[in-house]
């Protein structure tokens, strides 16, 4: 639509078009190149040898391929006095992420649906007390919740962890179904009413077969924060129960030993992998989750 | 009763989530505000004693340090990030062949953890092997980078490596604002001979003014809430050059056991956010009812 063939030619010659269409491309790829580099830079190292990162040039190729760094960082780097690689990190936070997101999406499902459907003094305040929980800065909640989850005596286990996140992802996977269902005339869920369906019969015949886009955008959206939370991990986890983006920073920050560059850069590819693996396969949803969250509908 | 049920079962769904929220946003909001009006230490402790948790943040010279580099970081990150982003999406809008795949490459980092980020800028910017011995390997002998380690530039390589994560989120925006200009108008525009740049300075852009508030809002958000990548990157040094306020909330909290100190800077954060926050949230709500 800003497409210069709109524009007179008189503004512009051919030849002028054709400098300036160079030097656009020009500016592309150089951009790439800057988002691409760190990407690359953590790719070669963790695939060089300890020697050969010393004699120093980031943007070299290895000249000699090894995959020891990545066996070490999955199975055996430290993470502070434990040395067992980030391998059971991972596994935690799947343990942690997967049940996490299908309850909140679960459960902002049903809230969407009665939000947007089913209107009643009061849904309108809950909807906004709840958006703004979605924009508190969580250092404010982080004390309480530490006794709170003492408490109810799962503090440092991964269900507290998955608890945390169930609460504070509400906010989001609610206002994604929210905006979705009132899209959807409520003639709709009059006319099934009358013809005699109740609550739950409307929303899994009704609403449940047109959620599927909306489904994907949440539980992406919401992988995507747990996967990568690191402030409720490092608060709320004890030795053993750390989610990956901790142990990442521990073998990172870990003191003990040589400092072995090229483990840091395969385990933080491995904490990386996940996500960006969805972000991949499903990079359309994963951008209209963000977009949903910042242009409030 | 079967009837009752059937009436209310739209508040009996949403009763769980409006007690979570009530407790745990609200409630815990309120507790934190309460504790940061105590001499609490180790323990929390729930006798109120006027604002001297308050009084020693504004004494505190690494809370200054924090508040700082809050303005500096914050100031720069939404800027930069803005800028970059508006640029990147103009760029792209021209009927560029590969776009889905540019695309891809520049919005990849939102997709990393802000620790996996901190770790490979920490790498790159590593002053013994980093980019430093890259360049001197290149034959400049004389090259020196040493922001990471050097207190008065540390917190730039914060804004460096955020900007690099968060740009492609706001050029993803832009981009889909610009898509959603009416293109009679500027081909109207055309027609009339003016410029593609005063197209885009006269009309395009401020018809986007919406999205560049929702931009910044989510920019400002990032910012205020920046903690692992702090973490990951400088570790809030060298000293506490790099602290910002989660960062400092997070030492008095678990480190410090200064748990009066963790509450009141916890409160100023939530402060920040309010002010920022709130009339947007309101305007935005309001529009919707009308």
């Amino acid at each position: 639509m800003t497409d210069m063939s709109y524009a007179p030619t008189r503004t512009q010659s051919p030849t002028t078009k054709l400098v300036l269409r160079f030097v656009l491309y020009i500016l592309l790829a150089l951009f790439a190149l800057f988002y691409l580099m760190p990407l690359f830079v953590m790719i070669t190292t963790s695939l060089k040898s300890l020697d050969e990162i010393r004699t120093g040039d980031l943007v070299s190729l290895p000249r000699e391929v090894t995959f020891d760094a990545w066996r070490t960082a999955w199975s055996s780097a430290c993470t502070g006095i434990q040395c067992e690689g980030v391998r059971p990190y991972f596994l935690n936070s799947l343990l942690i992420a997967i049940p996490a997101v299908l309850i909140s999406t679960i459960i902002g499902a049903l809230n969407g649906y009665v939000v947007a459907q089913w209107k009643f003094k009061g849904a309108n305040i809950f909807f906004a007390l709840l958006l703004f929980g979605c924009f508190i800065p969580f250092q404010v909640v982080l004390l309480p919740m530490a006794i709170v989850l003492g408490k109810l005596g799962i503090s440092g286990t991964i269900p507290g962890l998955i608890f945390v996140h169930v609460i504070y992802g509400l906010g989001f996977t609610t206002l994604f179904f929210r905006n979705y269902y009132v899209s959807i005339p409520s003639e709709l869920t009059k006319a099934a009413m009358i013809d005699g369906a109740g609550f739950f019969r409307i929303f899994w015949s009704i609403f449940m077969p047109l959620s599927l886009p909306i489904i994907v955008v949440s539980v992406i959206w919401q992988f995507t924060q747990i996967w990568n939370d690191f402030l409720f991990g490092v608060s709320f986890s004890q030795a053993g129960t750390q989610p990956v983006t901790v142990a990442l920073n521990n073998i990172v920050n870990s003191t003990t030993g040589v400092k072995e560059y090229n483990v840091d850069m395969a385990a933080a590819i491995i904490a990386a992998l996940p996500t960006l693996l969805v972000y991949v396969v499903a990079g359309k949803y994963f951008i209209r989750g963000l977009t949903a969250g910042s242009v409030k509908g | 009763m079967a009837r009752w049920l059937q009436d209310n079962m739209p508040k009996i769904v949403l009763a769980p989530s409006f007690i979570a929220v009530m407790v745990f946003v609200y409630g815990f909001i309120g507790w934190t505000a309460w504790v940061s009006l105590t001499r609490s230490r180790l323990m929390p402790r729930y006798q109120i004693d006027s604002f001297i948790q308050y009084g020693r943040l504004a004494d505190s010279p690494r809370f200054e340090t924090a508040m700082e580099n809050l303005a500096i970081f914050g100031t720069l990150f939404i800027v930069i990030a803005m800028v970059l982003g508006l640029l990147l999406a103009i760029l792209l809008d021209q009927k560029i062949r590969t776009e889905g795949a540019i695309r891809t490459i520049y919005l990849y980092p939102m997709a990393l953890s802000m620790i996996v980020t901190g770790t490979a800028w920490k790498w790159i910017l590593n002053p013994e092997l980093g980019i430093e011995a890259t360049v001197k390997g290149w034959g400049f002998a004389n090259f020196e980078f040493k922001w990471l380690v050097d207190p008065d530039m540390a917190i730039y390589t914060v804004v460096l490596a955020a900007v690099w994560q968060s740009s492609g989120f706001v050029m993803a925006l832009f981009l889909a604002g610009l898509r959603s200009v009416d293109e009679e108008i500027i081909k109207a525009a055309q027609v009339d001979g003016i410029p593609t740049w005063r197209v885009y300075s006269a009309i395009i852009i401020p018809s986007m003014a919406p999205i560049f508030l929702s931009a910044f809002i989510v920019l400002a958000h990032l910012a205020i809430k920046a903690f692992d990548l702090v973490i990951a990157l400088t570790g809030g040094g060298p000293g506490y050059a790099t602290d910002l306020p989660a960062t400092y909330m997070y030492a008095m909290a678990f480190s410090r056991g200064d748990i009066g100190q963790a509450a009141s800077s916890a409160m100023v954060m939530m402060l920040v956010v309010f002010t920022i926050v709130v009339p947007y949230l309101y305007s935005e709500l309001r529009t919707k009812d009308d």
